[in-house]
């Protein structure tokens, strides 16, 4: 198992989880809030469709295409 | 510094896969890039609640017994420095490969299409939810509702109750009668009969499809016309894709020949550009045994053993045939067109309602007074709904490919986009 952190939770998941995944575990699985302010959660969770991008150690990536790793911050973006 | 290799293969899917494999022998320096975090392509996707089928797992193994073959994982196309030369983005850095032969095995994705709600928290693509389930996604106890079109929503509802959802309902929009035509070909490829009949799922309807998601901060239920019936199916999830799109995008920037939406390509898998070969489903969707097969020649080709590539052919020929049928019977109905309300988002990226692209003759207008197509995914989703809703022909993308950081951005400092 590895642990990780999302959106101030502390997690624990299997190896191999996507970072979508944890969100989902964490909390309501959303990412981000669109321009005219609805919430968003992944759609593609293939790569193409940009919903699902987050800021994971500072930097902004793609959940859904990011593997979960021990001491990773995710954070959700507001 | 640029790194030089002689074979350079972009997508590790099955058409990936096998055009390494094929080129391997060739003791070519080849290196096989994809944005996923391992290779296997949307089928082949590995993850805590994945079964891979032995098939993938032997082909991993041979493939990571290749010395020649390098794997370059949550690896991205930025930009293209000059001919011959890809910018490309991981986690860590941005560097450019140079190549001497290039194969593109860019895969599919979903045509999702809007209708109204499918914004919300909980509506996902049928694909788009297999490969999150497969990644770690909980749904056990979760109601599902699967809807769309082709063979994908099966697969998908077979992974969703393998990990504990209940699945209401697969809405297939093909009619019965074509869905059927379909079945009863099916045995002329035995392996994909036998597939079917696993799959088989007492929840599916065909003439059957999604009218709007229902909600208000999260799904809580989904309109379908089920067969003629207005039918409200309340659900945790719906799992939403009409078929699939090839992904041109990286071949259309390079300068590859389209043809029927996808990468134009000879009996070599050679694309219209010399140097540059196409296989799988970004030269048309056809499954994973047709590009299996694509993949192969094309490798053989890039690698330079014709006889080899040409051994081959009759088996593409098979799955060509396989592909025919398929597309035939699962072709989208018109009244897919009609399912946006004025308010409904087209545009998820910039937020751009129906109403406000109605109004345009073209993609290209459309985007400069809406901003429809101009957010992160940079019109992959909301340029092919378009095309269906509206006919309209997106553009050729411009570098960068994807966002991408600015350290990466800089490498191109004395290489500017071509």
């Amino acid at each position: 198992m590895l642990e990780l952190t999302v959106d101030g939770r502390t997690l624990q998941v299997a190896v191999g989880t996507s970072v979508a995944a944890a969100l989902a575990m964490a909390g309501d699985g959303c990412t981000r809030t669109s321009v005219s302010g609805q919430r968003r959660a992944p759609l593609c969770g293939m790569g193409i469709c940009q919903e699902c991008r987050v800021t994971i150690d500072g930097a902004r990536r793609l959940a859904c295409q990011t593997s979960c790793r021990d001491g990773m911050q995710v954070r959700s973006l507001p | 510094m640029i790194e030089h290799v002689d074979i350079l293969i972009i997508g590790a899917g099955p058409a990936g896969i096998h055009a390494a494999l094929a080129a391997a022998p060739s003791g070519l320096r080849i290196v096989l890039l994809d944005d996923n975090p391992l290779p296997g392509g949307q089928i082949w996707r590995d993850g805590p609640q994945a079964s891979l089928p032995t098939q993938a797992t032997r082909l991993r193994e041979r493939l990571q017994a290749c010395a020649n073959v390098q794997i370059q994982g949550s690896t991205r196309v930025i930009a293209r420095p000059a001919p011959h030369q890809l910018l490309v983005e991981n986690d860590q850095r941005g560097w450019i490969i140079g190549y001497a032969k290039l194969i593109l095995c860019t895969g599919a994705r979903e045509l999702l299409l809007p209708f109204p709600g499918w914004t919300l928290p909980g509506v996902t693509g049928a694909g788009g939810l297999q490969a999150l389930i497969k990644g770690g996604l909980p749904v056990a106890g979760e109601r599902v509702v699967v809807a769309g079109s082709g063979p994908l929503l099966l697969a998908s509802a077979h992974s969703a109750a393998k990990n504990g959802a209940r699945i209401l309902r697969i809405a297939e929009q093909a009619s019965t009668r074509a869905v059927a035509g379909f079945a009863t070909q099916l045995p002329r490829w035995p392996h994909k009969w036998l597939q079917s009949l696993q799959l088989f799922s007492p929840a599916y309807r065909p003439g059957s499809h999604v009218l709007a998601a229902l909600g208000d901060d999260r799904l809580e239920g989904v309109r379908l016309m089920q067969q003629g019936r207005i039918r409200e199916v309340p659900c945790d999830r719906l799992a939403c894709g009409f078929g699939l799109v090839p992904n041109t995008q990286l071949g259309e920037a390079l300068g590859c020949a389209l043809q029927d939406r996808a990468i134009a390509v000879d009996a070599w898998q050679a694309s219209s550009l010399a140097d540059h070969f196409a296989a799988g489903e970004c030269t048309g969707f056809g499954g994973s045994e047709l590009a299996s097969v694509e993949g192969s020649i094309a490798g053989h080709a890039a690698a330079g053993d014709q006889a080899a590539a040409q051994r081959l052919w009759p088996q593409r020929a098979r799955w060509q045939g396989f592909a025919a049928v398929l597309n035939r019977a699962f072709a989208l109905d018109p009244a897919l067109a009609a399912l946006c309300a004025p308010d409904t988002l087209v545009c998820r990226c910039e937020d751009v309602p129906f109403a406000a692209l109605a109004a345009h003759c073209d993609w290209r207008e459309a985007k400069l007074a809406t901003r429809c197509g101009m957010g992160a995914c940079q019109g992959r989703v909301c340029g092919a709904a378009t095309a269906h809703l509206f006919g309209w022909q997106p553009s050729a993308p411009r570098p960068p490919f994807s966002p991408a950081r600015i350290e990466t951005l800089l490498r191109l400092d004395g290489h500017p986009p071509a």
